[in-house]
């Protein structure tokens, strides 16, 4: 057989081995030397603190566990969140984080190297995005050999959608959580593959770690049962498929019940259904299949089926009727959401308003994955033409993933990992078609050809590692004469271009050095503009902690405003250890991180009605917000405001919220309608409705905000407006503290006026206006 | 063994009794061993599940535990039960006998950790 290039023909086999796996170790250091590395911009940029507002309290709750030790920590009440009711932490969270980082808190100790616990905690998700390229080799490996597998590695070590919640200081749960869905589903699929249960319960115990670790484990408690379901619809079953899953649910199930938070979930909620079906069904399958071994009577065959089918179905209607008397809770309205996706927005606005929430546009997907994007259909068709089980499961994978990132932004997470596998294997088929130096035959008629296309004809298969199986379908699936996947079409091309004098169909490959070059350079490049742009969007997007914003001067030197921590810091100086700070949920966590300071509501979401009670505050006038925050003991208000900077994510853009979401509870007093001018608009000037103008986030945004400006027009920088000269005025609140930038401000709330008067009265008592007649009698009475 | 069977009429009775005859002739003792070991568990179960509804699931954790782990048992035992089961020799080249019952005991091992974890 004639070759493109030469190898050399000497080497042994087992040097081959070697140093190909020498290559292979020092490849994946390499990987996760460039994950770990791509994620410390913002470390080095700035420095080594924690970003965004979850992370506050991971941290927070890591620090209970570096102090106190787990037991305190598993029973932990914390009475300063969500002030006068507390939340019991030890219940209420997805211990794996703070666990891990525990953990790895005593080891470090143990051997004496004395490392912060803010340091564990910032560059834990590095660490662990690198487990995450080994996991992801792993896995592709499974699929296609070990260079798809490493080149996955890359992919996933460098990409952008993954590194967007994995930087270095971004301390949340989907840093150890990817690791452990893709080191979960590797171990699925080899205990599927070889029908081990010692991989079941290895994939039972990790299943139970991203229990612990994230509320995202749904997805692969609903992702196992979909892939053993078609499965079974394809007509595989296995006594394998029956192993590996039965151990893995069986265990699973019972260990993901020992989560707090999870509690009896797996049993009783809907979401869980689906694996607990599937059980029952593999169960019924496989007695069935038993029972077929021992008799041979058609008839009692079709009996059989009958009864296996009559079966599954009363057990599907079994779990409908649950449902329906409410023995098993529906769907929560998180999850609901991703099917109705009209529905948050319409009834709870609380999940409406985050902005993760949100669909995801087409130009983000080419941002966070670039030339993968385009390389994951391909791949997503190589899985179909191989089509082993695992191909199956890496395919819905794709499917539902990529319609979960369509409609949530914030699940593009979930996706990146199979584009990267998909998108590996689709890179990998095309270098081993181009690098392959086998020439096909030109000399030799028909006879040969059929023995050339596992080699060099097909584009799949051609490594040598790959099964018998696979070669037998390449060897069918080159018989077959249309080419289906794109590269075969470009291989046809190819061939038809260079041997055009030939009959078509007969010898098919790549001919000669240079065509195979010219792919290559190609292909090459790509991966080289990839690794630009994972560097450039990794520096430029997502590596800028929310806590400090950062600004270039004129001459290029980068300006930093530290307002929030200014603020906080105020906070946690000057004012008494119990003061209770109201502000939006959004600064709940941060507060508490960075402040110490109790608050009235924070980033766990879990009373809607609480949170509705302090948009109810922050959107009323003075007179009706003051008994309120009387009776929740607030002593200061911290908003955010941008007006002087120019900061878009302030309060008054997400008053509107806080408005819905108050109306959500109070309908009758609080209306959206109020807040807008009669011509529907949002404004803010001289312009904006009275009951905006009334409403204490209003006053208090733009509170002494015109005296800034000296006379001159003031102008709100976010809403471009113009704000009227005289601005509003404060009865029953005293501004505490401004921020440098004005992006934080504290206000204090008074005390009851000590004569008993009512304080708009008393103030304007003290700015020596006239009393008005018709009041005195009364509050004379009250103060003798 | 032959739960679905039963409700079939007479015409089946007899190809029930076939199964059975089927069933004694060509199981080896070794399979049939688990099988004893396999209905001992699904009785078990039963009776906790019984109990369940008819008196009290007040310790609702207890309940989950004990029959969790009557059916993670069975699940087990049944899986080493095809992984030995001579029939499926072609299905299961990679596990050996041997490793099967490594398999099996530690699969058992994890589950009772997490039962007696969780009977609380």
């Amino acid at each position: 057989m004639p070759f493109a290039y030469q190898l050399p023909s000497d080497v042994s086999p087992a040097t081959v081995a070697n140093t190909s796996s020498l290559l292979r170790i020092i490849a994946l250091a390499l990987i996760s030397g460039a994950a770990i590395a791509s994620r410390l911009f913002a470390v080095i940029n700035f420095e080594s603190i924690i970003h965004e507002f979850d992370p506050w309290f991971n941290y927070r709750a890591t620090k209970v566990i570096a102090e106190k030790g787990f037991y305190e920590f598993w029973n932990w009440f914390d009475p300063t969140a969500w002030y006068p009711l507390g939340r019991v932490v030890g219940g209420t969270i997805y211990p794996g984080l703070m666990a891990t980082s525990g953990v790895i808190y005593s080891l470090l100790h143990a051997i004496n190297l004395p490392v912060d616990i803010r340091n564990i905690c910032v560059l834990l998700a590095p660490g662990f995005s690198a487990l995450t390229a080994w996991s992801t080799y792993m896995f592709t490996k499974e699929l296609k050999d070990e260079s798809a597998g490493l080149l996955a590695a890359v992919f996933i070590g460098i990409v952008p959608g993954y590194i967007s919640r994995s930087v270095a200081g971004s301390y949340d749960n989907e840093a150890i959580a990817i690791f452990l869905l893709m080191f979960t589903f590797f171990c699925w699929i080899k205990a599927l593959k070889i029908g081990s249960a010692f991989y079941g319960s290895l994939a039972a115990l990790f299943y139970f770690y991203m229990v612990a670790a994230w509320g995202g484990y749904a997805f692969i408690t609903n992702m196992i049962p979909l892939h053993a379901f078609a499965l079974i619809l394809m007509g595989r079953f296995s006594s394998r498929l029956y192993v590996a899953y039965s151990s893995w649910y069986a265990i699973g199930t019972l260990s993901s019940m020992q989560v707090p938070f999870v509690g009896f979930q797996p049993v009783r909620t809907s979401e869980h259904m689906a694996a607990l079906g599937v059980f029952g069904l593999l169960q019924i399958i496989a007695f069935a299949e038993l029972v077929r071994t021992h008799v041979s009577s058609k008839q009692f065959q079709s009996l059989l089926y009958a009864s296996v089918v009559g079966m599954g179905i009363t057990g599907a209607l079994a779990i409908i009727g649950l449902t329906y008397k409410g023995w098993i809770a529906p769907w929560t309205g998180r999850f609901y959401s991703l099917w109705d996706t009209g529905y948050a927005k319409k009834y709870i606005p609380i999940i409406a308003s985050v902005s993760e929430h949100q669909p995801t546009a087409w130009p983000s997907f080419f941002m966070d994955l670039q030339l993968l994007i385009f390389l994951f259909p391909a791949g997503v068709i190589m899985c179909f033409r191989q089509l082993r089980d695992e191909h199956v499961f890496v395919i819905i994978y794709a499917v539902v993933a990529s319609y979960f990132a369509g409609v949530m932004v914030r699940l593009m997470l979930t996706l990146t990992p199979v584009v990267c596998v998909t998108a590996a294997v689709a890179f990998s088929s095309l270098l081993d078609t181009y690098i392959d130096p086998a020439e096909p035959d030109v000399l030799e008629d028909d006879s040969n050809t059929g023995q050339d296309a596992p080699t060099s004809g097909t584009s799949t298969a051609v490594s040598t590692s790959s099964p018998a199986p696979s070669l037998k379908k390449a060897k069918k699936a080159a018989a077959a004469a249309p080419p289906a996947g794109p590269l075969d079409g470009l291989v046809s091309t190819v061939t038809a271009a260079v041997s055009s004098s030939k009959k078509a169909g007969k010898p098919r490959g790549v001919f000669g050095l240079d065509t195979r070059i010219a792919v290559l350079i190609n292909a090459l490049g790509m991966l080289f503009f990839f690794v630009m742009h994972c560097t450039y969007v990794t520096s430029t997007a997502y590596s800028s902690p929310s806590v400090v914003l950062a600004s270039t001067n004129p001459d290029g030197s980068q300006h930093i405003i530290d307002d929030f921590r200014e603020a906080y810091y105020w906070l946690r100086q000057n004012t008494p250890e119990t003061a209770v700070v109201m502000s939006w949920w959004d600064y709940g966590y941060q507060i508490a991180g960075m402040a110490d300071r109790p608050t009235l509501v924070d980033n766990n979401t879990w009373n809607n009605t609480h949170i509705a009670t302090v948009g109810k505050a922050m959107s009323s006038s003075e007179e009706v917000a003051y008994p309120i925050l009387r009776k929740h003991d607030v002593d200061y208000v911290l908003i955010i405001f941008g007006g002087l900077l120019g900061y878009s994510g302030d309060d008054i853009n997400k008053f509107l919220w806080m408005v819905r979401i108050a109306q959500g509870v109070w309908p009758d007093e609080i209306q959206e309608p109020n807040y807008f001018t009669p011509k529907g608009e949002y404004r803010v000037d001289e312009a904006a409705s009275s009951t905006m103008k009334n409403s204490l986030m209003y006053k208090m945004s733009y509170y002494r905000f015109a005296e800034l400006f000296g006379g001159n027009q003031a102008v709100d920088r976010v809403r471009g407006q113009q704000m009227p000269k005289v601005g509003p005025t404060l009865d029953y609140l005293d501004e505490a503290f401004t921020s440098e930038n004005w992006i934080v401000r504290i206000y204090q709330v008074k005390k009851d006026d000590p004569l008993g008067r009512d304080l708009k009265t008393a103030n304007a008592f003290a700015q020596g206006k006239k009393r008005k007649r018709s009041k005195p009698q009364v509050r004379r009475k009250a103060v003798s | 063994m032959a739960g679905p069977k039963s409700t079939t009429s007479s015409a089946s009775s007899n190809a029930v009794r076939s199964l059975l005859r089927a069933y004694n002739e060509n199981t080896s003792s070794r399979l049939k061993f688990i099988d004893a070991f396999l209905l001992f568990l699904m009785l078990s179960g039963v009776i906790q599940f019984v109990y369940c509804i008819l008196v009290t699931n007040f310790p609702f954790n207890a309940f989950l535990a004990g029959f969790g782990s009557c059916v993670g048992q069975f699940v087990l035992t049944a899986s080493l039960r095809s992984q030995v089961n001579p029939v499926n020799r072609a299905e299961f080249k990679d596990v050996s006998p041997e490793r099967a019952f490594a398999d099996f005991a530690l699969g058992s091992i994890v589950l009772h950790f997490f039962v007696y974890n969780f009977l609380g």
